[in-house]
């Protein structure tokens, strides 16, 4: 393979489509300074970094694990609903399981069961062929259930100090919480764009049946994205979890798939699927953070808040749609993206 | 035999056997669930679902998928609360608004999805956190109503015999029904919106107007929650902006169980009825239990789910096969 680094460059960051989500937040960041300086104001203290834009980041650090995930699932054409209630079940088994068992032993547990449970989400869809927002429903109505029913409908508090670290502690002056997005996301870039899976998921979201004859096995290629998926979402639920220092299953990753959804295609993955942006994902999740901050800020009531959640997530439908046709035009002067 | 296995009602029959099967065993469990007072809180109970189903059925039917149907429920009860409430709106008129409002925006979302060829799922998540919020907006707590008008709908009770009788959310409900059979199944709109659900472009070749039938599809759904917003508000004498969160994917539960396809073209209103009917037997029978724990309804209504699909799927390579 001879790529010119400006190419390879382009593959990792895939230039134009990130313009609108930065457009995005820099206007979004730009607003804030205009009209609340404090914003920006960042101190140090004992040694940890506070401010702002640090609680964007930590409180959007769930948003951009599920949406790591997501991006890959709608990557394939698929979407997968239950993050939210595969975050719930995450985050009870954690509690439950953190004063009988060793930690290692919590960690492997409740994001095995996780990621079981997104193995089950593509099997389901990889080869039993079933639509996968009615697949990933199933498992969103009966996962809350099943994690209700793991707590006994209470809500369960837990001290461990390992486990309240996670969402909690401070790693090299930010929150722990930073680093496990920078991981998983360092992890997954390097997993997509430096080895063939991101081909396989592009071709699958792409046309499947050509996939299919170009001889990739098209029901595992789906059954390691939602498995990778759940456990996105599981890790977002011990964060969730660790956060409040108690597993509340009624309420830990209610609409998280949604906001996921929304960071992904506000990071300039199409729900068609066959290409997908992991960089713009994490640009869309921290758009939306910083719009629920900055509602706060002014004194909206975060209920409220929804209705300009609702106009940026039309608005950028309306731009992709546009660029749609532009692109239209385009192929006539024979620019086709894969 | 073998025509049914062939015939496109079959998974309709096949929920209707689940649910007389669901209902003779809960019967059969439960001393006193076999009665008419229990068949027919049936009814009145899952009213504000059967009514969002029907619009649902018809947008799914058409091969899209509206999302705002909770948030536009929660918005319409608060709204028609706080007219009657605070601005002494007369109920007639406050219901009107909310209806008329539901269908403009079912129009509004409709005109997006069509216009500018965007994801229904998308616009619909938009239409749902836009509901929501101005719900909120409006009054972001629960506003009670006490008005003559509301007494006497929710005390009204059509008498069926025995200790059985129809609430007026039961005959809305069974109004609005018959009404969704008659547009769904007997007229021009309700074809159009099987054969676009069917195949868009195919449905383009045979000339269906496919722009006006997607927006009326929205708009009818867009009605149909409003309907089941003004319904909610009859059955609990209150609005409030937090409830029906997350409610839209209960009514596809039904709808899909009901044995409508998601994929569009599909379908029927009868099915959808027999689908929210085992939702509420469900619901029903783990009242009678002593189990009001909604944990168990969840995981009940997701295994349906499953197999329901897993039947759907199965059936189909059976067609394919033959």
């Amino acid at each position: 393979m001879i790529n010119p680094p400006e190419l390879k460059f382009k593959s990792w960051f895939q230039g134009a489509s990130l313009f609108w989500p930065i457009v995005g937040l820099g206007t979004l960041l730009l607003f804030n300074l205009v009209f609340s300086p404090s914003f920006f104001h960042l101190e140090i203290r004992e040694g940890h970094l506070y401010g702002t834009l640090v609680d964007i980041v930590n409180q959007g650090s769930k948003v951009m694990l599920v949406s790591i995930g997501m991006t890959l699932v709608i990557a394939t054409g698929g979407v997968d609903l239950s993050v939210g209630s595969v975050m719930a079940i995450a985050g009870a088994a954690a509690a439950l399981l953190v004063t009988k068992v060793a930690f290692v032993w919590v960690l492997a547990l409740s994001l095995g069961i996780a990621t079981a449970a997104g193995v089950c989400n593509g099997i389901l869809i990889g080869y039993l062929d079933i639509q996968p927002i009615i697949a990933t429903l199933i498992l969103m109505v009966a996962g809350r259930g099943v994690a209700m029913l793991l707590t006994g409908g209470q809500i369960i508090t837990f001290e461990d100090p390992a486990l309240v670290y996670i969402g909690n502690g401070h790693f090299l002056g930010l929150p722990f919480t930073v680093t496990i997005v920078v991981c998983v996301l360092v992890v997954t870039l390097l997993v997509t764009r430096k080895t063939a899976v991101g081909l396989f998921l592009e071709s699958v979201g792409d046309n499947e049946r050509a996939a299919k004859f170009c001889g990739i096995n098209v029901p595992w290629v789906k059954v390691l994205v939602y498995a990778c998926a759940g456990l996105c979402a599981g890790i977002a639920g011990l964060i969730a979890t660790s956060n409040i220092k108690a597993a509340d299953s009624s309420r830990v990753g209610e609409m998280k798939e949604l906001d996921a959804i929304f960071a992904v295609v506000v990071g300039g993955t199409p729900l068609t699927g066959g290409r997908f942006n992991l960089i713009g994902s994490m640009i869309g999740a921290l758009l939306i953070e910083t719009l629920t901050t900055s509602m706060y800020d002014l004194g909206v009531s975060p209920a409220v808040a929804s209705v300009p959640k609702a106009v940026v997530i039309v608005a950028v439908c309306l731009l992709q749609s546009e660029k749609f046709r532009n692109r239209l035009r385009g192929l006539v002067g024979g620019r086709v993206q894969a | 035999m073998k025509k049914l296995r062939s015939s496109p009602h079959l998974p309709l029959f096949i929920t209707l056997v689940v649910l007389a099967a669901l209902y003779s065993t809960a019967s059969i469990l439960f001393h006193g669930f076999f009665s008419g007072s229990v068949a027919a809180n049936l009814i009145g109970d899952n009213a504000m679902l059967g009514i969002a189903a029907i619009g649902m059925t018809v947008v799914i039917l058409a091969g899209g998928i509206d999302l705002s149907v909770g948030a536009v429920m929660g918005f319409t009860t608060i709204l028609v609360a706080v007219l009657v409430q605070q601005h002494h709106v007369p109920p007639v008129v406050a219901m009107g608004i909310g209806l008329a409002l539901g269908v403009l925006f079912g129009l509004a979302m409709g005109f997006l999805i069509d216009r500018f060829d965007l994801p229904p799922f998308l616009v619909t998540l938009g239409g749902m956190l836009f509901a929501r919020g101005i719900g909120f907006k409006i009054s972001s707590e629960s506003v009670g109503i006490t008005n003559p008008i509301y007494d006497r709908l929710s005390e009204f009770a059509l008498p069926l015999g025995g200790k059985a009788f129809f609430s007026a959310a039961a005959l809305i409900y069974i109004g609005t029904f018959v009404l969704g059979i008659v547009v769904t199944h007997w007229t021009s709109f309700g074809r159009n919106a099987y054969a676009l659900g069917g195949s868009e472009p195919s449905a383009r070749l045979m000339g269906v107007p496919v722009g006006r039938t997607k927006l009326l599809v929205y708009a009818v759904s867009g009605f149909c929650a409003a309907l089941a917003g003004v319904v909610s508000t009859i059955y609990m004498g209150s609005g409030n902006p937090s409830l029906y969160v997350g409610f839209e994917l209960d009514v596809i539960a039904a709808v899909v169980i009901g044995g409508t396809l998601l994929t569009g073209g599909v379908g029927s209103q009868v099915g959808t009825l027999a689908g929210v009917l085992i939702y509420g037997t469900i619901g029903s029978a783990l009242n009678f239990y002593g189990q009001l724990n909604s944990s168990w309804l969840r995981i009940a209504i997701g295994g349906l789910l499953l197999v329901f699909i897993l039947l759907q799927q199965f059936l189909s390579r059976v067609k394919r096969a033959t």
